[in-house]
């Protein structure tokens, strides 16, 4: 199952979980299931439909480029970290 | 030049053509931003805060309104009021209400030279006269200037409304904009393991990317409501999502030209003269061009932070590093965002570190906001690392950079902030640094005179951006092809763009004609910056040239009257699968465009992955006058994985710089500060920024370990080289010396003080 | 200083790039603002505006100079160069900017202006200064891209 890990600043919304494993063949896929079971971290992750601004969904070491719609494998790991632009 | 991987065969990529834009450059026509006319043109110029921080109470425009030649005034109260909500610019996220804030006082001044009013006037003499006959009243307010003043209890509020997040609670009446946390493993279990840690503080304070050529834009507010802005700008597309907002107006209805751009390094990025052109512009109704001083662009443009960092290593007798532990105390500047968080991403990535923790706090302070610079925020968090790194190698008796590559990040590898390594080049090009003569070399350690010399080593990482590029390509009848980009060229990208085109098209370089273009004559494409030019927009030229290619295979096979999928091409000749007998070339092609459906244009448009990156290691020899503390760089070698370098002279070039830029933070760049948040070296004879004197050549060795996203494997070059130097330099002056310099710049004074301290004659 | 009116102005002989220039200028007015305001050669850059950065340099009567330093009613009747009059026909380049062409001696090209003009004057006195030399002459001109290494080389490369 893909692993979302969760950064620490949200955990306060997932009982201090540090990494949730769902079901889930997208990003959207997998954040509903979290959603079941810590529905307040949606909040912090997501903004109508999109990854809140100010914050990157990074799948496998790559900054996705389709959002929610990022496609997931059963060994994927979800990082939720500051979008990086640089100089 | 040392490849790692077996290459494919190039015909146009790793060769040097002269650049496109050369020409112009060296005869003196190229068109910078300043350089623009416009008929009916007027100047404008800014009255600007002498204070850090202080309320405004009165602002009195009416004299600078009677002026000789003056057109039109305006204060914050002219500007649209924008909305407090965040939007994201590229991958920057703007606060809107900061963001015009920033460019025009309204209530409160929070830096120097923080713009209150505003002129337009015949001249930019009559303009720069008017501006100083606008009267404001202040009220002058304690100016919060360090982080540790910021961080202490009842210090004075930069923001009085606003509110912080401290690992996500919200906080109020607060500086600290944001504390966030890395965390994996277990440190405390990793110190136990360890038989050394080294435990060490440092500071540093802001310096400036120093581009030669200053701030300014031209706009034009039409009667029609449109807005024309010509401005010097690393992105065109960004000025254009950042203005409309803060005006007010539909994006649609501005169109950005961005001219030639002497320098950026990440600062040219953000705005700051455009919306003030154009409201100036509306009340005058002509063309408004400003142009900054040097002293402005010191004092109201975004350099990078100062700070402190606490850096807790520990290591076993095998060499392996087992606990890390940093805290960075970046300086956002008056508004919050300082590239903490990438500076906490970055500190530790070279490095596998099972249990690590890195704490980022993004603090607020009445200096200008900061903004981007190369790598923004990693050569700080370098600068601590790998000075604590160097102190273990000591403490293991280990060479620096056999260290290095025992505990290097490779593919599979996690870094502390979660992310697992794609394909990575990091051991390679630490490989290739400890193969380079130099390092091979043995340093003689009395240089003429007394003066004592060191070696250092350090190495460094920063990210691959990917980003959005669109490139379209016109195919002329003469067989060669124009290449529409929207990617300005702020140090030879026309030509690594067209060369990838190029080499698809099976052309000459010079035969592709590269030109950059407004806001309205290409599809969105996002800034240059975060190293992603070459290989982003160099991905949407490779895609728009294969798109080139198949519209081609067409009109041969309407030449053959066969059909598309007949047709093949190669070393830029089209031929019938079928038919030996059918051949053309694209030249001959071209030519025949007309006959065969008329005109061909395509377009590529990417939005590129950010992945893997670039780590490049330096090596540096300095020479120390013992009596006067001067530090002299005496050779110099940088190392780094570029995946694979298009126009090898120009990946040179960047490391060069990067590196130039690294040695100048290092020795000799700061702002010096007065206690009232006056920055008081404002002009290039006291910000010293390193001259042709002060260097020697600087070798780049480029490692070519391929980026597997893209079609020739580029990766990000040009902010990579500013990651290393810093800490280098320092692990050079201890190797010289004896003694670790935990505050830059490592300017003589302090050389000289920490000399006096080890040989127990005090300063 | 406060602004001039318009017939406060004056009238400047001075002969730029070999052809004889009348420009209106203020007396207030720098070398600099005249070259790039009232003769439109902006290849003369301003980076500082107070001597410090090079960007600006031309050569006045074969000295270079700042010409941010330097009142636009010094030039009255003396012979100004700026990098627009470096070639030596309209058609072929100085050695030195086919040099910082091929050696990839510019980045983002803001200083180049000043650099061609400074290494010009070099080897016009000295042409066969070494890397040394090179480097003192031109520590009067800052690049903030290019960590001089390239620029060095274009100046050796144009030594022939």
């Amino acid at each position: 199952m893909p692993t979302l890990f969760i950064p620490i600043h949200m955990r306060r919304f997932t009982g201090g979980a540090e990494r949730v494993e769902v079901e889930g063949a997208t990003l959207r896929h997998a954040l509903n299931q979290l959603a079941e079971r810590h529905p307040a971290v949606m909040d912090e992750i997501v903004q109508g439909d999109r990854i809140r601004p100010g914050l990157a969904a990074v799948v496998d070491g790559e900054q996705t480029v389709e959002g929610l719609r990022a496609p997931l494998k059963p060994a994927s790991e979800v990082h939720f970290l500051r979008p990086i632009s640089g100089g | 030049m040392t490849i790692i991987e077996q290459p494919k065969e190039y015909k146009v990529i790793g060769t040097r053509p002269i650049r496109h834009d050369g020409l112009d450059k060296v005869i003196g026509k190229a068109q910078y931003g300043a350089d623009l006319k416009l008929p009916g043109m007027i100047w404008g110029a800014l009255t600007r805060s002498p204070y850090a921080h202080a309320r405004i109470k009165r602002i009195d425009t009416s004299k600078a309104e009677q002026a000789p030649g003056v057109m039109a005034v305006i204060t914050g109260a002219d500007m649209p009021v924008a909305e407090a909500i965040e939007i994201e610019t590229g991958e920057e996220v703007t606060n809107l209400a900061h963001a015009s804030d920033k460019l025009m006082a309204r209530d409160k001044v929070v830096y120097k030279g923080h713009p209150v009013a505003a002129v337009a006037a015949a001249d930019q003499n009559a303009a720069i006269e008017a501006a100083r006959l606008i009267e404001v009243e202040y009220e002058v307010l304690q100016p919060v200037l360090t982080v540790d003043e910021a961080m202490a209890s009842g210090a004075p509020l930069v923001h009085e409304d606003y509110a912080g997040k401290d690992l996500g609670e919200e906080t109020r009446n607060t500086n600290v904009a944001d504390h966030f946390r890395h965390e994996t493993g277990d440190t405390a279990a990793g110190f136990a393991q360890a038989a050394v840690v080294v435990e060490r503080e440092f500071e540093l304070t802001m310096v400036h990317q120093g581009y030669i050529e200053p701030h300014n834009a031209t706009a034009l507010w039409k009667s029609d409501g449109k807005i024309e802005i010509w401005t010097s700008t690393q992105g065109a597309f960004g000025v254009r999502s950042s203005v409309a907002p803060i005006l007010r107006v539909p994006e649609t209805d501005i169109r950005v030209t961005p001219l030639e751009i002497g320098g950026g390094f990440g600062g040219k990025i953000p705005i700051y003269l455009e919306p003030v052109c154009a409201v100036l512009s509306k009340k005058a109704g002509r063309p408004v061009k400003v142009v900054m001083d040097r002293k402005s662009v010191f004092e109201a443009t975004g350099p990078t932070p100062g700070g402190r960092i606490r850096v807790k290593m520990g290591a076993n007798d095998k060499g392996d590093i087992t606990a890390a532990e940093v805290d960075l105390y970046y300086e956002a500047g008056a508004y919050p965002g300082s590239p903490v968080g990438a500076g906490a991403m970055c500190a530790l990535a070279c490095y596998r570190v099972a249990n690590a923790r890195v704490d980022g706090y993004d603090i607020l302070v009445n200096k200008p906001k900061t903004a981007a610079y190369r790598a923004p925020g990693a050569t700080q968090a370098a600068y601590a690392v790998e000075s604590v790194v160097d102190e273990i190698c000591q403490a293991l008796g280990m060479d620096p950079l056999d260290f290095r590559l025992h505990n290097a990040t490779r593919e599979g590898d996690r870094r502390a902030d979660g992310p697992v390594y794609p394909r990575i080049g990091n051991l390679e090009q630490l490989q290739a640094l400890k193969d380079s003569e130099h390092y091979r070399t043995p340093l003689e350690r009395e240089g003429a005179d007394g003066r004592l010399r060191g070696r250092g080593v350090a190495n460094g990482f920063w990210f691959n951006g990917g980003m959005q590029s669109c490139v379209t390509i016109n195919v002329n009848s003469d067989g060669e092809v124009g290449l529409v980009e929207g990617s300005v060229d702020i140090g030879g990208t026309r030509a690594s763009i067209a060369m990838q085109a190029a080499e698809v098209l099976g052309l000459r370089a010079e035969e592709v004609h590269p030109v950059v273009v407004d806001t309205d004559s290409v599809g969105y494409t996002d800034m240059t910056g975060g190293s992603r030019t070459t290989n982003a927009t160099g991905y949407a030229a490779y895609l728009a040239a294969q798109n080139v290619i198949a519209g081609m295979k067409e009109r041969a096979a309407i030449l053959w009257e066969s059909n598309a999928d007949d047709v093949e091409f190669e070393d830029g000749v089209f031929s019938s699968k079928h038919d030996s007998e059918l051949k053309v070339t694209f030249k001959e092609l071209a030519a025949k465009l007309t006959e065969t459906g008329g005109p061909l244009a395509a377009s590529g448009s990417i939005r590129q992955r950010g992945s893997g990156g670039g780590f490049g290691s330096h090596l540096v020899d300095v020479e120390i006058d013992p009596e006067t503390g001067k530090v002299d760089v005496i050779r110099y070698t940088a190392a780094q994985d570029v995946g694979k370098a298009i126009h090898p002279s120009y990946v040179e070039g960047q490391i060069q710089g990067g590196a130039t830029q690294g040695i100048g933070w290092a020795l000799n760049e700061e702002y010096f500060w007065s206690d009232q948040g006056v920055m008081e070296n404002s002009t290039f004879l006291d910000y010293r920024m390193p001259t042709a004197l002060d260097l020697p050549m600087i070798d780049a060795i480029i490692v070519e370990v391929p980026n597997p996203t893209h079609p020739f494997g580029v990766r990000g070059v040009g902010e990579t080289p500013i990651v290393a130097p810093v800490g280098a330099v320092a692990n050079a002056i201890h190797d010289a010396v004896g003694v670790r310099l935990t505050q830059a710049p490592m300017k003589p004074q302090r050389v000289l003080a920490a000399i006096k301290e080890k040989n127990g004659n005090g300063a | 200083m406060t602004t001039a009116p318009a017939s406060q102005k004056i009238i400047l002989n001075t002969t730029v790039n070999g052809q004889e220039h009348q420009l209106l200028v203020a007396p207030y007015h720098s070398l600099l603002e005249a070259l790039r305001e009232a003769a439109g050669l902006t290849g003369v850059k301003e980076g500082c505006n107070d001597g410090n950065c090079g960007a600006c340099t031309v050569s006045l009567d074969g000295r270079i100079v700042d010409s941010c330093l330097v009142l636009a009613a010094e030039a009255e009747g003396r012979q100004v160069q700026t990098v627009e009059g470096i070639a030596p026909d309209g058609q072929t380049l100085h050695p030195l900017q086919q040099a910082f062409l091929e050696e990839a001696a510019l980045q983002c090209g803001i200083c180049t202006p000043g650099f061609l003009v400074a290494a010009k004057a070099l080897l016009d006195r000295e042409p066969d200064a070494d890397e040394d030399r090179i480097r003192l002459w031109l520590a009067g001109n800052l690049c903030r891209c290019t960590g001089y290494d390239k620029i060095i080389r274009a100046v050796q490369k144009a030594q022939g």
